[in-house]
């Protein structure tokens, strides 16, 4: 029948294949997951301090919801994954966060989203402002046909941060470990850097307006393997200054650099319609070594998708 | 190995048939392509042949010689030419990359298809016909301008410009315009800081393809700046202005031979005029093509 869709399919295929490997492994896959999410120290649950909060979020393209009624925090100076499986809704949730849904017709924001208690989608709010304190890092480097000195001061320009303009540039640079590699290049293309680089320099023009959240959509999910690293290892070191959500396909990449995880699964109306739900978000080691909930186990042992 | 126990080839009259087929098929498609780059070599090679006795300093450096007169350039008609495609070029660039930004970045689906649709119409009206709108709308009343003939022109440049610049536009990759608006650019911020400056070489490629063709229309210039274009350079638009394509329509039908070779080197001059516009338009885009495909 034309209705068993591809996806479904390949997600049979992917279970019964998982099945016919032992428990031995699935465990020791997810012991490793623990293990490396057992480096991070999240802040202690009473001394977290919220900076967006979502509350009954459903986000719908023309009508149809995408992601469906998601509650929770994000936590100031903590790295927040979202990880699930393909069309769970993830990226589309990561992009109501700066409203850059907006830019998309027929797309609608249902439930509330507050930043530091501000409504992001309040009559009043000018999206710019909001992109300004919220910023965005994408799947694929999107660097500017520009300098690299100019993909950096664009921002800053367009805010009238114009005072010590070469300074803030330079620390931007510093603060996305770009710095030593471009610094004797300012002028030249950045279509020039390689894209390992350019997702650096696109960081850097993210960091350089000052936000206090980054969004960083499968920021590394372009790169090779160093490069991968080298993102990773950054966003470690952002998160004592900025508040990071980062949308992650891979698991061991969510254990590594996240303090918070939320798990996104896709729920199967009657009529055959899937959206995104948010199944559990709990520190990043609790939700790999204690799942709360079978889809979530189901997932980090590899059973599913 | 002889070829009846080769069962590799092909025997018998199916296999002849069909080889015969393909190869006519063929033959007949490479004629054509031939035919098309013949007629461009034989329309060059007459012009050339006839114009080139003609074609010395005095063609570039003289005025038109006066009535019953013979001798003298055409410099007033290249002045002429050069400030009515001006005039027009100034007019039909910024409306037509304006509509072209309106149509790729702010336009909803259904209107841009609409206006595109009106654009093609546009492109598709018989200059004749532009020629005698404007004479309805500008020259009765007020007498022949080089601004009325400019309008006309520019009416003929409009969609050319609008339509390539909109193709150049749309190739410039949305996650262009995410980057520059997760930034807290507004999309016409956007617009003029980002997507402008990645799809310029695209817009002066439109421009010089444009500008190349109304170089060498004729008919919104025959009633709109034909008659009492004078014998001199003739700076001030407000009057009516010689210009190439005029020089060819008017002398080629005097009985005088030597007007009629002048309108032959005018003939030679006009297409080198478009071809170096064609030329140089095709190169330059694509080096654009290829500086966006380096931002894909």
């Amino acid at each position: 029948m034309s209705t068993v869709s591809e996806p479904d399919r390949v997600e049979k295929a992917e279970v019964s294949q998982a099945e016919s490997t032992t428990d031995a492994v699935q465990h020791q896959a997810q012991a490793k997951l623990g293990e490396l999410a057992a480096k991070h120290t999240p802040v202690p649950e009473d001394q977290r301090e919220p900076v967006l909060r979502l509350d009954g979020v459903t986000v719908s393209y023309s009508g149809a919801p995408a992601v469906c009624d998601v509650t929770m925090d994000v936590f100031k100076y903590q790295v927040t994954a979202f990880i699930g499986p393909s069309g769970c809704g993830k990226t589309t949730l990561l992009r109501s966060l700066n409203r850059m849904n907006d830019l998309i017709t027929g797309a609608t924001v249902d439930g509330s989203i507050t930043y530091h208690g501000h409504n992001l989608y309040g009559s009043s709010v000018d999206a710019v402002e909001v992109r300004r304190r919220i910023g965005m890092v994408f799947q694929r480097p999107n660097p500017f046909p520009k300098s690299i000195y100019d993909n950096v001061a664009f921002g800053l320009r367009l805010h009238g941060m114009k005072d010590g303009l070469d300074e803030r540039i330079e620390s931007a640079l510093h603060k996305a470990a770009l710095w030593d590699e471009v610094k004797d290049r300012l002028k030249k293309s950045a279509l020039a850097l390689s894209g390992g680089q350019q997702q650096r320099l696109c960081i850097a023009r993210a960091l350089a307006i000052e936000p206090e959240v980054v969004l960083m959509d499968e920021p590394a999910s372009a790169l090779d393997p160093i490069a991968t690293q080298r993102i990773e290892d950054l966003v470690n070191d952002l998160k004592r200054d900025y508040t990071i959500v980062i949308v992650t396909h891979n698991m061991q990449q969510a254990a590594r650099v996240a303090d918070m995880t939320a798990f996104f699964s896709v729920d199967v109306k009657d009529g055959g319609h899937r959206n995104g739900v948010l199944v559990e978000y709990a520190p990043t080691a609790d939700l790999f070594i204690r799942p709360a909930d079978p889809r979530t186990e189901a997932y980090v042992t590899g059973r599913f998708g | 190995m002889s070829a009846q126990t080769n069962p590799l080839v092909g025997h018998g009259g199916r296999a002849r048939r069909r080889k015969l087929t393909g190869q006519v098929m063929e033959a007949l498609a490479t004629a054509a392509a031939v035919l098309a780059a013949v007629v461009l070599a034989i329309v060059l090679v007459t012009l050339t042949k006839r114009a080139l006795p003609a074609i010395n300093v005095d063609l570039f450096t003289q005025n038109a010689a006066p009535f019953g007169q013979t001798g003298g350039g055409i410099k007033n008609a290249i002045v002429g030419t050069v400030i009515i495609t001006g005039i027009a070029t100034a007019i039909a660039l910024p409306a037509g990359v304006l509509l072209a930004i309106f149509n790729t970045e702010f336009a909803p689906r259904r209107l841009a298809d609409l206006i595109g649709l009106t654009l093609n119409v546009l492109s598709g009206v018989p200059t004749i016909v532009i020629g005698v709108f404007i004479f309805g709308l500008v020259v009765v009343g007020r007498g022949q301008s080089a601004y009325a003939g400019a309008l006309g022109l520019s009416i003929v440049m409009l969609p050319l410009v609008a339509r390539a610049t909109e193709e150049v536009l749309r190739l410039v990759p949305s996650h262009l315009r995410e980057g520059g608006m997760a930034l807290g650019a507004t999309r016409a911020r956007t617009v003029i800081t980002v997507i402008l400056p990645t799809a310029i070489g695209g817009i002066v490629t439109a421009t010089i393809v444009a500008v190349a063709r109304a170089a060498g229309e004729t008919a919104p210039l025959l009633f709109t700046t034909s008659i009492f274009v004078g014998t001199t350079v003739n700076t001030d638009p407000s009057q009516a202005m010689a210009s190439i394509p005029m020089v060819i329509f008017t002398s080629s039908e005097q009985p005088d031979p030597h007007a009629q070779q002048q309108a032959w080197a005018a003939a030679l001059v006009l297409v080198v005029i478009v071809l170096a516009g064609s030329i140089a338009g095709r190169l330059l885009s694509l080096r654009t093509r290829r500086q966006i495909e380096q931002v894909r």
